[in-house]
């Protein structure tokens, strides 16, 4: 006798009870606290902030925590965290050229005002295991400090450019810009949506789609014109108060990429900028941001619209993470119900196949007997 | 789980998608976008359909929810407990004509449905014509013109290829003779139930950001020829619990030699026949 | 503002009373549907009027109204939706007397039907099982509606404005503590 299966409710209970002792781990060892991950997994921190549009280093520390360390389920915890906030306004925009900056580099001068500060970088480390670090209790001898002083918030290199004419200049605007996580967006999306949706892709997406462009995928002829990170202060003018005050501190990258552009019937050739701004310490995703802001500009610039990085609904509607898992993964429900369909309609076609080849051969005699017949 | 507004989500939210409700309904099959949010459950995973019922119920309100048709299916279980926590208040239940509101995947109830009861389609990909045509600023024009030739061209090449119309599950239909409509992906078994139901259908794509509604008593014609018209499939068998002959039915591998048997895929529907049976007896 | 009405005595579950009320009046054209928990706003703004106001209207939905400067205040304060003085700028549009005409209403526009303007009518009375008789998306045979209170032409108007659907306008009447719809998909003839 077939008993239909039951007990969904009691499977899911023991599968959780489980998945909170895997990620206990052995427990003969210590647990690892949320503290200890925001300060030294910071990078992951800092990306879980980026694509869970949050900057809360404690909460993505925790998110990371209960995730076991998949940083997608932990941008997940903290979106759906995220989206039950209640919005008390805008903060006044951040002013990058303000920044204290902790690393600056240029690709395009050999030093300029403000020098190259190459800040804590894995640039020029050699991927070379370390195992002291795997024995414990080991703490680095203090880095060298050097006072920022007057340079601590150096002009940006797209300024110096700007300031002799070759940077296309881009138009101010008080507009409010729009949120695509209140509003769907529609295409053509625009530029402030755009950036918005690459500040929070995913940075796979982001890196591979970067990448197609300098692999010719889209003209890019990019320079990094200026990478800078460092910290800033984010004001908010409370309706009650009616004078701005400081909320807290963002620690951010900026990246903008220098592109030849040869010019225009309107516009006489120059350089265009691809910008890129994140959270966090996470330059890998704004240097790849900028590459792609550049790319997606193409149909503005007058360019020919070719390249997947260059088509704007392919890219918005495909970056995004939590939405691509949670698509991907829903692939695990049960379908039998469709698959049933499918089965029934497959084996209707092949039952129909084999009529056709039954009669066939019985057509090709009968043909045969009549011609037979006939000449007989 | 306190500290949550009732049914999860704030109010702001709910009067976003109940005035997008409202519009679809107005616009029967139209798919209006909203401003989805960002659920504590996978998108992929009934973020859509959850934001409907969300938006929809109240206290006194009875929720069923089913995957393929079950009650008992892990995502169902999943569903009704997320309700039970953030809706204090809200009955929950197995049974189709007990509940006013039924969230479901793959299914239509097999119980046919009555006025004040509502059913909310959970729905992956609501663009009927994705696989046609993949940039949704060209398929929202389509839809302004009601062009479906594409479709139409598809169906013939289907027909001409495999002798029929080759989709068995999620087969498009037309709207009160306007709007070309996916669905959701329930066997075309259950088309023809969409058609001029007493309930109100209501269709929530959380991650594609739109919702489409069809009132009762509508129109929902499946899409075919004068030559090759619709014919929904089922397997061709009998229930083993219950002995219907008329009911969609989920093919069990009973062992690894071919043996099969056919069951109920409405686990409500076959309960309640086995219970009137055995009273019988 | 200490003369101000309160909007709904519990906001969570009587705006969704009021809304599932509406809808399935929006989902059963001319069947009548009372709100069983509507706010007592100011005159001359009926209970229905108000709660499908509150239930529906925010800052993201501006606002026309002929019902006077305290319905506008009431509203302001419990809907926070921004009033508009061009009817046809207005998600929303409230009509205590003769309304604006449906042609000078946003029908909204072919891709995006959905944008179109919802007029809440308040009129003197419905009743069901006589007068018009409607027909369409919701409807199994034909529904009869009769409603005190419209503005003359009422019909050719709504007439005409059937013909451009799915563009046009969705109506909304309210009287006393009972609404009823006209999603724009419905044919009315006279009864």
């Amino acid at each position: 006798m077939y008993v239909a299966v039951k007990g969904g409710e009691a499977a899911i209970a023991n599968a959780h009870a489980w998945l909170a002792e895997e990620r206990r781990g052995d427990a003969s060892l210590p647990e690892v606290g949320t503290d200890a991950i925001r300060e030294q997994l910071t990078l992951a921190v800092d990306r879980v902030m980026a694509e869970g549009s949050c900057y809360d280093p404690d909460l993505a520390a925790l998110a990371i925590k209960q995730a076991r360390g998949d940083l997608i389920e932990a941008i997940f915890l903290l979106r759906a965290y995220r989206t039950t906030l209640p919005r008390f306004g805008a903060s006044a925009p951040i002013d990058t050229g303000a920044m204290t900056v902790r690393r600056r580099v240029s690709a395009t001068y050999k030093d300029l005002p403000g020098g190259q500060v190459l800040g804590p970088t894995f640039d020029y480390t050699h991927r070379l295991l370390d195992f002291a670090l795997a024995a414990e209790g080991l703490t680095p001898p203090a880095a060298a400090e050097t006072d920022p002083g007057e340079d601590a918030a150096p002009p940006r290199v797209t300024g110096l450019l700007a300031a002799e004419g070759l940077m296309a200049a881009e138009e101010a605007s008080d507009a409010e810009p729009g949120d695509l996580t209140r509003t769907p967006v529609t295409f053509p999306a625009g530029r402030p949506l755009r950036l918005q949706n690459l500040a929070r892709g995913d940075e796979g997406f982001l890196l591979s789609m970067a990448y197609s462009t300098q692999r010719g995928y889209g003209n890019n002829h990019p320079f990094v014109g200026e990478l800078r990170q460092g910290d800033l202060a984010v004001c908010f003018t409370p309706p009650e108060l009616g004078f701005e005050i400081e909320i807290g501190d963002l620690v951010v990258t900026e990246c903008q990429m220098v592109n030849q552009f040869h010019g225009s019937r309107t516009e006489p050739p120059q350089f265009t900028r691809g910008y890129g701004l994140v959270f966090g310490r996470t330059e890998r995703r704004a240097m790849a941001m900028a590459l792609m802001d550049r790319a997606l500009r193409a149909a503005e610039l007058g360019e020919d619209v070719e390249a997947p990085a260059q088509n704007e609904e392919f890219v918005l509607s495909h970056s995004d993470n939590v939405e691509a898992t949670g698509f991907l993964e829903h692939l695990k429900l049960p379908h039998y119900v469709d698959f049933q369909s499918e089965l029934e309609s497959v084996r209707a076609m092949r039952a129909a196949v084999e009529a056709e080849r039954q009669r066939a051969p019985a057509q090709a005699a009968a043909r045969q007997f009549e011609t037979e017949g006939a000449g007989g | 789980m306190s500290g949550y507004n009732f049914a999860y989500l704030d109010e702001a939210t709910k009067r976003m998608i109940r005035r997008a409700l409202l519009k679809a309904v107005a616009v029967p099959g139209h798919q209006v976008p909203f401003g989805s949010r960002e659920m504590p459950l996978p998108y992929g995973w009934g973020t859509g359909g959850i934001q409907v019922t969300a938006s929809v119920i109240g206290a006194d309100d009875t929720l069923k929810v089913i995957d393929q048709g079950a009650d008992d299916t892990t995502n169902a279980v999943s569903i009704r407990r997320f309700f039970a926590r953030v809706a204090p208040g809200l009955r929950t239940t197995e049974r189709t004509a007990e509940a006013t509101v039924i969230q479901t995947r793959h299914r239509i109830p097999e119980t046919p449905l009555r006025e004040g009861q509502v059913l909310v389609y959970q729905v992956p990909q609501p663009e009927p014509l994705f696989r046609l045509e993949p940039r949704r600023a060209e398929t929202r024009r389509l839809h302004a013109l009601a062009d479906y030739g594409l479709m139409q061209v598809k169906l013939y090449e289907d027909i001409a290829r495999h002798g029929r119309v080759g989709s068995s599950y999620d087969h498009p239909v037309m709207v009160n003779g306007r709007y070309l409509m996916s669905p959701s992906p329930i066997p075309s078994f259950d088309n023809p139930k969409m058609h001029r139901s007493a309930a109100l259908q209501l269709f929530g794509a959380g991650r594609e950001r739109r919702l489409y509604a069809v009132p009762p008593y509508t129109e929902v014609r499946s899409l075919d020829f004068e030559d090759h018209p619709f014919v929904p499939l089922r397997a061709n068998g009998r229930c083993s619990l219950c002995g219907a002959g008329d009911s969609y039915l989920d093919e069990v591998v009973t062992d690894d030699r071919g043996g099969r048997i056919f069951v109920c895929s409405d686990t409500d529907f076959c309960t309640e026949r086995q219970t009137m049976r055995e009273a019988a007896e | 503002m200490s003369g101000l009405l309160p909007g709904f005595a519990d906001p969570v579950a009587d705006a969704q009373s009021a809304f599932r009320a509406v809808l399935e009046a929006m989902a059963r054209p001319g069947r009548v549907q009372r709100l069983p928990r509507p706010p007592a706003p100011p005159a001359p703004l009926s209970p229905a009027a108000g709660a499908v106001l509150l239930a529906l209207a925010d800052a993201e939905t501006p606002l026309w109204l002929d019902a006077g400067a305290e319905v506008a205040e009431w509203a302001v304060f419990h809907a926070g939706c921004p009033l508009v003085e061009d009817a046809g700028a207005a998600t929303f549009a409230l009509a205590t007397g003769t309304p604006p005409a449906l042609s000078s209403l946003d029908p909204g526009t072919d891709e995006e039907p959905q944008r179109a303007a919802t007029l809440i009518l308040q009129v003197a009375s419905l009743a069901e099982g006589r007068g018009w008789r409607l027909t369409g998306p919701g409807i199994e045979r034909e529904h009869r509606l009769q409603v005190e209170g419209v503005p003359n032409g009422f019909l050719a108007a709504w007439t005409a404005s059937r013909a451009r659907f799915p563009l046009g306008v969705d109506i909304i009447l309210c009287a006393g503590d009972c609404v009823a719809a006209l999603p724009r998909s419905i044919t009315i003839r006279e009864g």
